[in-house]
């Protein structure tokens, strides 16, 4: 199952990447680099299956640190639209105002 | 079986994953990665990662997605029906790097059978061992309180930091 897991992973990535490219609302951008990170969790699990638990826990440290990038991320993106009154990524081209 | 179960939840995570990117309205999009982060908490019960799996819906599917649709709905952003898509030369370019970075990423992990490393990996009675010896979750937690003991307050340190500055950043005239 290593292989169709990693397969899978990689789809999902894909589809993460295109999603970020293509997509002009800040939240749905943010949604698939979500998409990302789990892609990249699935991969780590499925090794890990293979090599250990260490996978594993790596896995716990990415959720974690994707929660607090999460909560960040959602606030930068209240205080851009506070400014802006919208959240299309293609009117932020300042990084301070 | 298990077989039969990976495929079903993949064909849902990879459906949902579409739906997230291809869905108009935020809180669509919204519910599509709910599906896909089930769908992938599933995947990871069959891949023998329990513990990751029970994590996975409290706190991706249940408290990460809940703040996402309490900023879409703080924002009154949930009936935005006009396409968000880039246009022109933005579309092109992601059409040719989602392209070439799928081919090279589904090739190269594909091939990974083929591998001469591959016949080197201990096997899938890795975990089983591990198991055995600590439980389910006592097998994730015993790595976490001593080798792993620094990261681990480190990202507790994170966590904190996160807080104050998502506080500091979203409070009126901050």
């Amino acid at each position: 199952m290593l292989t169709e897991a990693l397969v899978l992973s990689a789809i999902l990535f894909v589809i993460g990447t295109f999603g970020v490219l293509v997509r002009r609302n800040a939240i749905i951008v943010f949604l698939c680099i979500e998409l990302q990170v789990n892609a990249v969790n699935v991969s780590f699990v499925a090794l890990s299956r293979y090599l250990g638990i260490d996978g594993q826990l790596f896995v716990f440290f990415v959720m974690t640190v994707a929660a607090a990038e999460n909560a960040v991320g959602l606030a930068i993106i209240i205080s851009i639209f506070r400014h802006y009154q919208t959240v299309d990524v293609d009117n932020f081209n300042l990084l301070k105002w | 079986m298990p077989e039969i179960l990976f495929y079903v939840f993949a064909g849902t995570a990879v459906g949902g994953a579409v739906g997230v990117v291809l869905q108009r309205n935020p809180v669509g999009s919204l519910l599509f990665m709910v599906g896909t982060l089930a769908s992938i908490a599933g995947i990871f019960v069959l891949l023998e990662a329990q513990f990751l799996a029970a994590i996975q819906l409290m706190v991706y599917a249940g408290a990460i997605m809940v703040l996402f649709l309490f900023v879409i709905m703080l924002l009154n952003l949930g009936h935005d029906y006009r396409a968000d898509l880039k246009r022109g030369l933005g579309a092109f370019l992601a059409f040719a790097v989602t392209g070439a970075l799928g081919g090279l990423l589904v090739g190269q992990l594909g091939g990974v059978g083929e591998n001469p490393l591959y016949e080197y990996l201990p096997g899938p009675g890795e975990l089983d061992r591990v198991f055995a010896a600590d439980g389910i979750v006592g097998a994730i937690a015993r790595p976490l309180f001593t080798d792993y003991v620094v990261p681990f307050e480190l990202v507790g340190i994170l966590l904190l930091v996160a807080l104050i500055g998502a506080v500091a950043l979203a409070k009126k005239g901050g």
